[in-house]
């Protein structure tokens, strides 16, 4: 019995410390990113300093330099601008895709679906070279406009995917009854499996949205102009001048950019990883 | 008899409103991921650079040459090492971390978006965070070293610095970053394991090893290899923590593919070349595709 006790309260200590240690380990750059946010320069350059600890009291230079020296805002802007554009087109296009292959294509509309899905496969690393020449040839390269352009090619397949999803489980008999209501299909779709869908494209927005703020190899290779950048390309490559980092701006604006991001796609995280996972659970 | 045919129209088919439905989304995927793939291939097989609008077919010439280069070989050798190796920290750490995550506990909510950080933040900024801990004075790893004495001030290693350690440091950034997504993915797969059937190894005399092997893990493995073959192409395509944390370097020993393509093709204004090496992704995408089918289409059965 007094065994059984140990080995419990062992497993509970190993469960407490395996806990611990994978969440110090994958937190620790934003909280390394906190600590050098606030810290005076001095301080944060003083090799022989605990880098742990305050030796000086915080200071908000580095975010006031962050706001008024530098883009920061002005990327901001622009991710949030590409992403309002991209979440319309990624809804305008996708959600009538899904619904139509669900419901009106049969049994190929399935297979169409597959095959949309594993162009979600399809990584911007093996585009960007010939989509360079596209975004060039369109007069489109240095501006917003090329990945407006080319985002929605990533956000695309992975939403028409999750809402087919959704529309799965809707059941038919509804669009039926308001067919015979002397709705037409179209409008049984627009009026009753829309507003109902609701949830799963609210799912699509943040999805399409965090995807934009994510991106990095598109906005590197289209977009050369400081004030034009994304905040993924801005903050990592145009806060470093020449070979100057200026840590203390650059961690400001990591943590400033990541945690709203990081909240948002955490709070629908769940539907995304349903989607990951159809198929393979039932 | 009218009544069940109105109900077949109803609920049957309509290819013209179905079409007209989805071309639009088919019709963008094909002029922006179909025509540049294919551009891709034809870029390949020609002497196309940036600037010059008109370019010439040259057979095998790019091939011929990047295999010849030591810096391809290299970035080829990388990638899959840089693949296979984060893969299997990922897969031991993430079956762990969701044995841990599993039961319901106080402060779960707040413990999982601490967890999941690495991945639902932009990456390029989390490697950033990344560069800054590995700086070559001012890393908290270094100063943690020195004053445990186990290196003297200003002798510790540079971390990205030192071909070995700049590649650990690149397979350290994406196990970071994907053991987080790779973790929720096995919750899942274990919430729909059913409940009855480790109770009942349980009261069998399983233990929590057999448990484990035996029991979870085999009723888990669609969902493991979802988890997995997502794992394999983002580390094997990725660019962003490379490009970040090393630029490639010291001397091409962390180039992967794609930082190798981006810093031929575009800053090296070589787009057939680049288009050549990106083009080595392709084998690996398509096993992973079908592997993909073959996962959904089993389970499906089942």
């Amino acid at each position: 019995m007094r065994r059984r006790t140990g080995r419990r309260i062992a497993g509970k200590s190993l469960h407490v410390l395996v806990l611990l240690f994978f969440t110090v380990a994958l937190a620790f750059p934003f909280f390394w990113m906190l600590i050098a946010s606030f810290k005076q320069n001095v301080d944060l350059y003083t090799v022989e300093n605990n880098p742990f600890f305050f030796h000086l009291a915080p200071t908000l230079t580095h975010v006031k330099f962050l706001f008024t020296q530098t883009r920061f805002v002005r990327w901001l802007g622009n991710t949030a601008l590409v992403g309002v554009l991209v979440v319309a087109i990624t809804l305008l296009l996708s959600i009538p895709a899904a619904y139509s292959l669900v419901r009106l294509t049969g049994r190929w509309g399935e297979r169409l679906g597959i095959a949309i899905f594993l162009t979600y496969l399809i990584p911007p690393t093996l585009l960007f070279i010939p989509l360079s020449r596209v975004v060039a040839i369109l007069g489109l390269q240095d501006s917003i406009w090329s990945v407006v352009l080319v985002y929605p090619t990533m956000t695309i397949p992975f939403s028409v995917w999750l809402l087919m999803g959704f529309f799965k489980s809707i059941p038919r008999e509804i669009e039926d009854a308001a067919m015979v209501d002397g709705l037409t299909r179209f409008q049984a779709f627009l009026r009753l499996v829309v507003p109902i869908s609701i949830s799963g494209i609210l799912t699509v927005v943040i999805f399409s949205f965090t995807l934009v703020t994510q991106e990095f190899v598109y906005a590197l290779t289209f977009i050369s102009p400081e004030s034009n950048q994304m905040v993924g390309v801005g903050i990592p490559i145009f806060l470093v001048r020449g070979d100057v980092y200026y840590w203390g701006s650059l961690m400001a604006a990591c943590l400033i950019a990541s945690l709203p991001i990081a909240i948002l796609y955490n709070s629908f995280l769940d539907r995304f990883i349903a989607g990951f996972t159809v198929g393979s659970v039932k | 008899m009218s009544s069940t045919r109105s109900r077949v129209a109803a609920s049957g088919q309509s290819p013209l409103l179905g079409t007209a439905m989805f071309a639009p989304a088919i019709l963008y995927i094909a002029l922006l991921i179909g025509v540049p793939f294919v551009l891709a291939v034809l870029y390949a097989f020609s002497d196309a650079r940036i600037g010059s609008t008109t370019f010439h077919f040259v057979g095998l010439e790019n091939f011929r040459s990047i295999l010849a280069s030591p810096s391809f070989r290299q970035a080829l050798r990388n990638s899959i090492v840089f693949t296979l190796v984060a893969q299997a920290i990922v897969i031991v750490c993430s079956n762990i971390l969701s044995i841990a995550l599993e039961k319901p506990f106080r402060g779960r909510g707040l413990i999982r978006l601490m967890i999941l950080l690495p991945w639902v933040a932009p990456v390029s900024l989390g490697t950033i965070g990344w560069k800054w801990i590995l700086d070559s004075i001012y890393s908290v790893f270094t100063w943690v070293l020195v004053s445990l004495h186990l290196f003297k001030p200003y002798s510790a290693p540079m971390w990205l610095g030192e071909p070995h350690l700049a590649m650990a440091s690149v397979i350290l950034v994406h196990c970071w970053r994907l053991i987080p997504f790779s973790t929720v993915i096995m919750l899942a797969g274990r919430s729909a394991i059913p409940r009855e059937i480790p109770e009942a190894a349980a009261i069998d005399g399983a233990g929590f090893w057999r448990t484990l092997f035996q029991i979870n893990l085999p009723m888990m493995a669609p969902i493991l290899s979802v988890a997995v073959l997502f794992g394999i192409i983002f580390t094997f395509t990725d660019m962003t923590v490379v490009y970040i944390l090393t630029a490639g370097g010291p001397f091409d020993s962390t180039q992967t593919l794609p930082s190798l393509a981006f810093a031929t093709g575009i800053q090296g204004s070589d787009l057939a070349a680049g288009a050549a090496i990106s083009l080595f992704l392709v084998p690996v995408l398509i096993a992973v595709a079908y592997l993909m089918l073959r996962v959904a289409s089993r389970s499906e059965v089942v």
